[in-house]
């Protein structure tokens, strides 16, 4: 292997990186562009939902109960209206996520004390969003009952004891249930597939379809050296972005970081690598830029989208799915980037993370090596 | 053992075949320093396979081929230091400026910066190219993309030039410069083989070898090829050589016949007696014709009427 030669190819690939408008773009923009995106628009954190409230009664009871919704995060009271009409329109429309109506003997069935009940409205056309909506408002209007309860005992003299039971919820790592803390280290796995499989999917391919490979190939460059030549401006530029998204995801989005940067960087490099030769492989047996860069949005882009854990919970998917995530390295990066960031795991723990990838690391490395033939037939 | 007379480029019975097509059928011949070869023959004769093997990008099914002194075959990699391959189509990055494509190759080969420099600057000035070292390939024309593929492929002074028809759609001016660079390099002791569509451009070689469907019909130099001809060809200079092809292409003593730019060229058995009879018959049949003359051959000539099996008709 000589030096000289490996950066020849290496500097030849970073200009044509450069001075690519498409793969410029991916490497400068996409991964801001995409923690962006997944740090606000797909947040899975539901707050300030909007909500029409028709108070029926409107006395100083029913405005204790609404004041509860109002100084929850949760909801939002972008209205108070006085009749259905207005309501169903503003659910229509999109305009109210729930509409709450509260009965014009509230305040004095409660008095007697008898049950009342409540209605909410709620737009299901997002079931997800719609379930979550009931959960918060049934958590709401429980803990006012529970108030209400106590207080009419306690204005019947009677000793008041606190619920025998009740169960106190508290989520580890992620104490405020954050969704983009969850978001980040997918986001990583997806940039990463981007760069590292995607665009070098496409460097063999293309001086095929070209021509440029058959007077590359009447050189003395080694198939070894335009593989590294290759590969090297990806693996810097793959670190590069990363680093890009974890500095935006901590500084930006306040992603708690708690692990250790070495860390970080082992198993960010282990998956590179594996992406990268994966990439190459697939460019050099399609050696058509189309075919290729299909194959490995396929083969990496998706299921670091949908596989990975990002998106989806590994352990609520079918049992044959969980099975093919195990051979997804993008399953073991963003399970280990959720431990880096969240749990703040050493590199000596991470080993069930880290050894998977460096197993693909190296059988993808190995494999790449041996597909590349400087012949044409 | 004299060096210079042993062959740069020597195959042995070199043989490739593709399903249903022997694209090169035992090949031989050799190239000596200071020469210039030519590869003649039509699409799919097989010239750029032969390159290819040669080129080591090809393994060669049967026979052998070496190159500057190693074995294609068995060690593809080695001649490569020696060599350039310039294949037939553009082979270099069109994002690159011509400057970063000549060092692009230049590193490959091993060129340090100082030879790199000087180098270039004599193949840019040759091929009247300096200004254009700061212009991306891809925007060059096509004269100037072949002549900075011969740059590229000089850059590190190889024993051996393999050239694919390189001056297919370049402008006569290229072209002239294109050959004035490939006769300097003769003087230097180089080897240089190169296949050509342009069968004027294959008597600019000092050798020449006519290939038809992967084989060889002859090797010689172009005077002696045409010398062993032997019959005589008739040029007939018309306002409408088609016309004059239709009349005559059955007639008695022809072995062959081409459309030329401004006529018919014939090859005959008797030239002083079918020059009065296509005279006649001409006339007869009121085809317009300005003159009827003996010339020398072409290589044109010769290579119709060898592929067309060279039998003259009765
Ligand atoms: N990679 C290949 N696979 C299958 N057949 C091939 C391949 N390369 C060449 N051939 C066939 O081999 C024969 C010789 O082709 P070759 O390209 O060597 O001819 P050529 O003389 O260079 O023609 P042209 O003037 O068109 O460049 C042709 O019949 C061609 O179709
Ligand atoms: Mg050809």
């Amino acid at each position: 292997m000589r030096w000289v030669r490996l950066k020849a190819v290496a500097r030849k690939e970073v200009i044509h990186i450069i001075r690519d408008v498409r793969s410029l773009g991916i490497v400068v923009i996409m991964p801001v562009v995409l923690v962006l995106f997944f740090g606000y628009g797909v947040s899975l954190d539901l707050k300030h939902l909007p909500i029409y409230v028709y108070d029926r009664e409107a006395s100083e009871q029913s405005q204790a109960l609404l004041k509860r919704f109002q100084s929850s995060d949760y909801f939002e009271i972008v209205r108070v209206v006085n009749n259905y009409s207005e309501l169903a329109k503003a659910l229509d429309d999109g305009r109210a996520k729930m509409a709450f109506v509260i009965p014009s003997d509230f305040s004095e069935k409660l008095r007697a004390g008898g049950t009342v009940s409540v209605q909410a409205l709620v737009d299901a056309t997002d079931d997800n969003t719609a379930n979550i909506i009931i959960g918060y408002t049934q958590a709401l209007v429980q803990v006012y009952s529970n108030d209400v309860q106590l207080e009419w005992l306690q204005r019947r003299g009677q000793r008041v004891q606190p619920p025998p039971l009740s169960v106190e919820t508290r989520t580890w790592y992620n104490e405020n249930l954050e969704s983009s803390a969850f978001i980040v280290p997918g986001v990583l796995a997806v940039v990463m597939s981007v760069i590292g499989a995607f665009l070098t999917s496409l460097t063999v391919a293309r001086e095929w379809e070209r021509g440029t490979m058959e007077q590359l190939i009447s050189t003395p460059v080694t198939s070894l050296e335009i593989m590294l030549g290759k590969l090297v401006p990806y693996f810097l530029v793959g670190l590069f972005d990363a680093g890009v998204c974890v500095v935006l995801a901590i500084f930006w989005f306040q992603v708690p970081f708690r692990g250790t940067v070495m860390a970080l960087l082992i198993s960010s490099a282990l998956f590179l690598i594996a992406l990268l030769c994966l990439g190459f492989f697939i460019s050099v047996v399609t050696k058509n830029q189309l075919a290729a860069s299909q194959i490995a949005l396929v083969a990496t882009f998706l299921p670091a989208f949908l596989l990975s854990g990002f998106l989806f919970a590994i352990e609520q998917m079918p049992q044959f799915v969980q099975l093919v995530t195990r051979i997804l390295p993008a399953r073991y990066y963003v399970s280990s980037l959720k431990m880096i960031f969240l749990k703040g795991t050493p590199v000596a723990m991470l080993y069930p993370q880290l050894v998977p990838l460096a197993i693909f690391a190296l059988v993808l490395a190995t494999l790449a090596t041996r597909i590349f033939q400087k012949r044409l037939v | 053992m004299n060096i210079a007379a042993q062959a740069a480029i020597m195959l042995a019975g070199l043989s490739k075949s593709f399903p249903g097509v022997h694209a090169v059928e035992r090949l031989s011949f050799e190239v000596y320093p200071g020469e210039i070869f030519g590869l003649v023959g039509p699409d799919g004769a097989g010239k750029t396979t032969t390159l290819r093997m040669l080129a080591g990008v090809m393994p060669p099914d049967r026979g052998t081929a070496t190159v500057a002194g190693f074995d294609v075959g068995r060690d593809p990699e080695g001649a490569k230091h020696h060599l350039s391959y310039m294949p037939q189509r553009f082979g270099l990055y069109e994002d690159l400026t011509v400057d970063e494509n000549i060092r692009f190759y230049a590193d490959l080969f091993g060129v340090n910066k100082a030879e790199r420099e000087l180098r270039s600057g004599q193949l840019l000035r040759a091929a009247g190219m300096s200004e254009f070292r700061g212009r991306w390939a891809g925007k060059l024309s096509g004269g100037m993309k072949q002549k900075l593929g011969l740059i590229c492929a000089l850059i590190h002074r190889p024993k051996v030039i393999l050239l694919d028809e390189p001056t297919t759609g370049v402008d006569p001016v290229s072209r002239r410069d294109f050959w004035r660079i490939l006769y300097e390099l003769t003087a230097e002791g180089v080897a240089i083989l190169t296949s050509t569509a342009y069968l004027d451009e294959a008597e600019r070689c000092h050798r020449v070898a006519l290939l038809h469907q992967g084989r060889l019909l002859f090797c010689d130099t172009p005077a002696h090829l045409k010398a062993r001809l032997g019959k005589g060809v008739l040029a007939v200079t018309s306002p409408e050589p088609r016309r004059v092809r239709e009349q005559l292409q059955n007639a008695e003593g022809i072995s062959s016949l081409v459309l030329t730019g401004d006529g018919v060229h014939i090859v005959v058995d008797d030239v002083a007696r079918r020059m009065a009879e296509f005279q006649a018959r001409l006339k007869q049949a009121q085809v317009p014709f300005d003159q009827i003359q003996r010339v020398t051959p072409t290589i044109e000539d010769l290579f119709v009427d060898a592929v067309s099996g060279g039998k003259v008709r009765r």
